[in-house]
Formats: structure tokens, C-alpha cells, sequence
């Protein structure tokens, strides 16, 4: 489970940042980030791609074919229902990368301009916002995520939202950490002493100058959402059947495994690639524009 | 050192405040009536009223808050509607074994996490670095419980070495310890590689080079100990990733932990149950941590100081 790995934002500041056009030149120049990139993109075709992929639907179920092995007609084989394993990937890769941009979202929406008030304004505001989140952060990610599907029920929606808000204090202290130092540079100083409005100040001056840390996290962030999601799938308490998802997969197949691995093989091989992608990636955009930064 | 020792020991009351707190407003929130849910729905709205007052639920939210948390003193965290025992004393016998499970995986993780980051570190942007990089990599990446069903089909299906499930002798511990330690250890190659790398470019390592100390001695002695405060930070923040781990791990692995006992209590909507276990995994993470700043003080005696 990639958690909070890379909380420890303090030092994340923006002064580590490296210009843009240096930075996507070493990114292209980054061999893992590159075969990231192709996995995303792979995994992008397929999500997008699926109904033209798969032809038929990946949820009816035809008994006659249960558990088939890998064949020319099923080419990943089929699960206990006699569904394609195949059309349930490709469909399974659709349902998880909704999650992992609503994830993010959420995570972004709400943890990025509290996050900006908290490190800009500071004091009592800066305090109590901070307190919260230790109070978060005092649950490891994914049993945070556990509690509130517990509290909100199970569903994709609820995935969702569950996930998302076990997100919010690490783009808080991440952008916090960042503005921190943002807010101390002398274009920030000029904009304030000009008259700014402090709205505009954070908007126009601040915000563009911590995104690089964001854009890295949200590429974790993503990785870390699938993970997540088919871990809450995999128990049973996320994403419900028939849906095709591939942590949910995974967890009727148990059952099955016995004499027919192949139904837990790949579902696990498609989440590991998903994720593999965006770390990888993410690790590279980190390589690119924040090497200081990186563990 | 007991001055620090108190004033780290005084500082997580306000992290458990919150911790309670925290669960407290989250079990408000709660769908629908909690009397209700616990009464069932056959209950007559007699039934369910006096439940309602038996469980203080008719009083405002902070006398209710005051009374979960003198419970909390006492340890009493209800009865479990699945079980009808103290949720207590369901904790305290499934406890144990989660805590054996991630002591074995974190060893676990350290004895091959450690030695990789170093290795990774005295050879940079060798094929050795590359190596660890990317099995770091392909161990942050992969679902722990995939790779606990990979293993059990290998080790305990196919060549029938090891036990698929269950707990009694150590032969069932291998396969749980090592599909937790999987993703932890990732976290503590990487880590020990860029303090390392970071440590070896200093000038103390320099001069020691230069009194022609031997490298075994200069990487050892100079540089790991110098390496060890951000390695222990991060193998203290793992064991939040290893709790989390070990729901899934015991799920797989019908290990008898608390992280399988959440499961079965979120799957029987058992509220008491999940409010307890879930407060003992936060208790239990906020302890490791302060654990590792106890560590750091003996590690680095300048930390008693700060």
C-alpha cells in the first residue's frame, strides 16, 4: 500500500524546483520515466478503448464456460460466471482510473486551497487546520480509508470518497511545506507591498510556483488510488460486483485459485502495471523537477 | 533523557485527544439511527428509545464525548453486537498475533532493505543500483495481496513447502511475514540508498578515506551510523503501511489478527468492533512513533538536546 510516503513535504519547498524546460529535458532524457509514460499510455488506450477492445458485455455470465483456461476464444480465459477475464481487464481499467482521478480530485479540491491558506495566512488559522491533520495523519492511509467506507457503505461513489478524504492531509502538508518558502521570495514580497489582494496573491504568484510538487504527487497520488481501490475490492467493501473491478476480481478468484490460478493472475498483473506506470512515472517527474525531494 | 522522555511521552495525549475524538464524530456520522441499528429492525420505537437513553444517545454530543472518553480510561469499548463479548477482550486475543506478524515483517524488511540500499549506494548508477531501483520499484507497485496469492500458489499449491493459511508453527508465519514485508522493504532500500549516498560525500567520509581506513570500516562505522536517524524515521512510518498491509495480509492469509477482525466487523456492520480495533491501530501507530523519536535520542545524543 503506498501511503504517505511523501508527506514529509517541509523540505519539499519550492526553491528545490528545477525551470521547466530543464526539467523536460531530463524528463525525456529519464529511460524508467519514458516506459512509464508508454505503460500510461497503454493503460489509457485500454480504458478508453474498451468498448471497441471488447465487444459484448463483460458482466453477463455464461455458466458454460467457467473457469475456462487461457484460448484462442477467451484469450485471458474466464472466471467462475464464464465471463472473459479480458473484457472484465479492460472494463476493470475504466472503473480504476475513474477512481483514481476522482480520488485525486478529491484530494486535490479540498487539500490544495487549504493547504494555500494554511501556509500563507499561518498563526491560529495555520494551527488549527495543522491539528486536523496530525489528527488524520495519526491513522496509516488505508485504514482511514477502511473507517469511512465502514461509516459511508460500500460502492464506487463511496470508494471514491472514502479514498479521497484519507488523501486530503498529504496535499495539505505538501502544499503547505511548499508555500512556506514560496511565500518568503521577494516576488511575493513586491506583489504584497504593491498592494495585491492576497486571493490574487496566492493565485497568480503562489499556486504557480508550488504546482510542481502537486503534479508529482498527483501522479503517486494515482497509483496509490488503484492500490487502494482494489485492496477495498478485494475485501469485499468497495467497488460491488457485477462491476468489473479488478481488485473485486481478485477476491472471488481466491476461491478458485486451487485449480485455476489463471483467474488470479492476471486481474493482479493488470492493478501492479496500472500502478507500476504512474510510480514510475511520478518518480521521474520528481527526478525532473524536484530531485531534492526524492527517496 | 527522562526530561525528553517525559515531554515526548506528554505529547501524544493531545495526538490520542484526537485520535478519539476524531472517531467519535465519525461514528456520529453514521447513517440512520444508531439505537435503531443496534435494536434491529423488528424493534418496537419503545425498544429503541430505551436503547437510546441506555447508550446516552439523548444527551448533547459533548456529554456524550465525556462519557465515551472516561469508557476510553477504562477500556471499555463496548460489546460487539457479532459476538456479544467486551470488544476488549476480542482485541486483546487477536492483538498479539498482528503485532508478531509486522515484528517479522519489519526484521524482515530491514535485513534485506538495509544491506540493498547500501549496496546500491557504494555502487551508483551501477547495474547493482539499477537493480535495487527497480525492485523497489516493482515492490511499491504490487498489490500485497496478489503477490500473498502468487506465493500461495507457488509455495504452498504447487510445491506444498508451506502452509496456505493459518497460525501455529513458524512455517505459517513465511509466507504472511514475507508478502508484508514486500512493500516495506521497497521503502527502506530506497531511503537507506539516498542517505547513504548523501553521507558518503561528506567530508568526514573523505578524511576517513584518506587515513586509509579500510571501506568496510569507513561505509559501517561512518557512514550507516551517521545514515541511521532518516532509516529508522522511515522504517517508523512504515509500520503505519504494515498495519494498513496487514489487513489485507490476514485477509489473505486467514491469519487471526485485528486487521482480519476489522474486516469481519465492517463486513457485520459490528460498529463497537470497528471502533475499537480501528482505535487500537491508531494508538499502536502513534506509540511506534514515538518509539522512533526515543530511538533517535540514543541514536544521535544531540536530539535529547534539541
Amino acid at each position: 500500500m503506498t501511503d504517505r510516503k511523501n508527506v514529509d513535504t517541509d523540505q519539499n519547498s519550492g526553491d528545490n524546483t528545477v525551470s521547466g524546460s530543464r526539467g523536460w529535458a531530463k524528463l525525456k532524457r529519464n529511460r524508467a520515466a519514458l516506459a512509464g509514460g508508454i505503460l500510461l499510455l497503454i493503460y489509457l488506450l485500454c480504458a478508453l478503448g474498451a468498448p471497441v477492445l471488447f465487444r459484448g458485455d463483460p458482466s453477463a455470465p455464461d455458466l458454460m464456460n467457467s473457469l475456462s483456461p487461457p484460448s484462442g476464444a477467451y484469450f485471458l480465459g474466464t472466471d467462475e460466471l464464464g465471463r472473459s477475464i479480458l473484457g472484465r481487464i479492460l472494463y476493470g481499467a475504466r472503473v480504476s482510473l475513474l477512481i483514481a482521478v476522482g480520488v485525486v480530485g478529491v484530494g486535490l479540491v479540498i487539500g490544495v486551497p487549504v493547504g494555500l491558506v494554511s501556509g500563507y495566512y499561518g498563526g491560529k488559522t495555520d494551527f488549527i487546520i495543522q491539528r486536523f491533520t496530525d489528527m488524520m495523519l495519526a491513522f496509516p492511509g488505508f485504514l482511514l480509508a477502511l473507517a469511512l467506507v465502514a461509516i459511508l457503505g460500500v460502492g464506487l461513489k463511496n470508494t471514491v470518497i472514502s479514498i479521497g478524504i484519507s488523501m486530503i492531509p498529504l496535499y495539505i502538508r505538501l502544499v503547505r511545506g511548499c508555500v512556506l518558502t514560496v511565500k518568503e521570495e521577494v516576488y511575493v514580497e513586491a506583489a504584497r507591498a504593491c498592494g495585491t489582494r492576497d486571493l490574487n496573491i496566492i493565485r497568480h504568484h503562489i499556486l504557480p510556483n508550488v504546482l510542481a510538487p502537486i503534479i508529482i504527487q498527483t501522479s503517486l497520488g494515482m497509483g496509490t488510488a488503484i492500490l487502494f481501490a482494489a485492496g477495498l475490492g478485494f475485501l469485499g467493501i468497495g467497488v460491488q460486483p457485477p462491476t468489473p473491478e479488478w481488485g473485486s476480481m481478485l477476491g472471488s478468484a481466491r476461491a478458485y485459485m486451487m485449480g485455476k490460478p489463471h483467474v488470479a493472475t492476471f486481474p493482479g498483473i493488470a492493478i501492479f502495471l496500472a500502478v507500476l506506470s504512474f510510480n514510475l512515472l511520478g518518480d521521474g517527474l520528481r527526478d525532473a523537477f524536484d530531485p531534492r525531494s526524492r527517496i | 533523557m527522562i526530561h525528553f522522555l517525559m515531554k515526548r511521552l506528554l505529547s501524544i495525549i493531545p495526538v490520542l485527544l484526537g485520535i478519539s475524538l476524531l472517531l467519535f464524530f465519525m461514528l456520529r456520522m453514521l447513517p440512520g439511527d444508531p439505537a435503531q441499528v443496534l435494536a434491529g429492525q423488528m424493534a418496537s420505537p419503545e425498544d429503541v428509545r430505551i436503547i437510546r437513553i441506555q447508550m446516552g444517545l439523548d444527551q448533547p454530543l459533548y456529554i456524550q464525548y465525556g462519557v465515551f472518553l472516561k469508557r476510553l480510561v477504562h477500556l471499555d469499548l463496548g460489546v460487539s453486537a457479532r459476538t456479544q463479548n467486551p470488544v476488549i477482550q476480542e482485541i486483546w486475543a487477536r492483538l498479539p498475533n498482528t503485532i508478531l506478524l509486522a515484528l517479522c515483517a519489519i526484521t524482515l524488511a530491514c535485513l534485506f532493505g538495509i544491506p540493498a540500499g547500501v549496496v546500491a549506494a557504494i555502487r551508483p548508477y551501477s547495474w547493482i543500483d539499477y537493480l535495487v531501483t527497480l525492485a523497489s520499484l516493482f515492490g511499491i507497485s504490487m498489490p500485497v495481496f496478489w503477490l500473498g496469492l502468487m506465493l500461495m500458489i507457488v509455495f504452498s499449491i504447487t510445491l506444498q513447502w508451506l502452509p496456505a493459511g493459518g497460525i501455529g508453527t513458524w512455517k505459517h508465519l513465511v509466507l504472511p511475514s514475507i508478502t508484508l514485508a514486500s512493500f516495506v522493504v521497497a521503502f527502506i532500500a530506497r531511503m537507506t540508498r539516498s542517505c547513504m549516498l548523501e553521507v558518503l560525500s561528506q567530508d568526514y567520509v573523505t578524511t576517513a578515506r584518506s587515513k586509509g581506513l579500510k571501506e568496510k570500516v569507513i561505509i559501517v562505522k561512518h557512514a550507516l551510523k551517521n545514515a541511521l536517524i532518516p532509516i529508522i524515521t522511515v522504517v517508523g512510518l512504515q509500520f503505519g503501511l504494515l498495519l494498513g498491509g496487514a489487513v489485507l495480509t490476514e485477509t489473505v492469509f486467514a491469519w487471526p489478527g485485528l486487521g482480519r477482525l476489522i474486516v469481519d466487523s465492517i463486513l457485520a456492520r459490528d460498529y463497537a468492533m470497528i471502533q475499537g480495533s480501528i482505535l487500537i491501530f491508531g494508538l499502536l501507530y502513534t506509540l511506534v512513533n514515538l518509539l522512533v523519536d526515543m530511538t533517535y535520542a540514543f541514536v544521535d545524543p544531540r536530539v535529547r538536546y534539541d
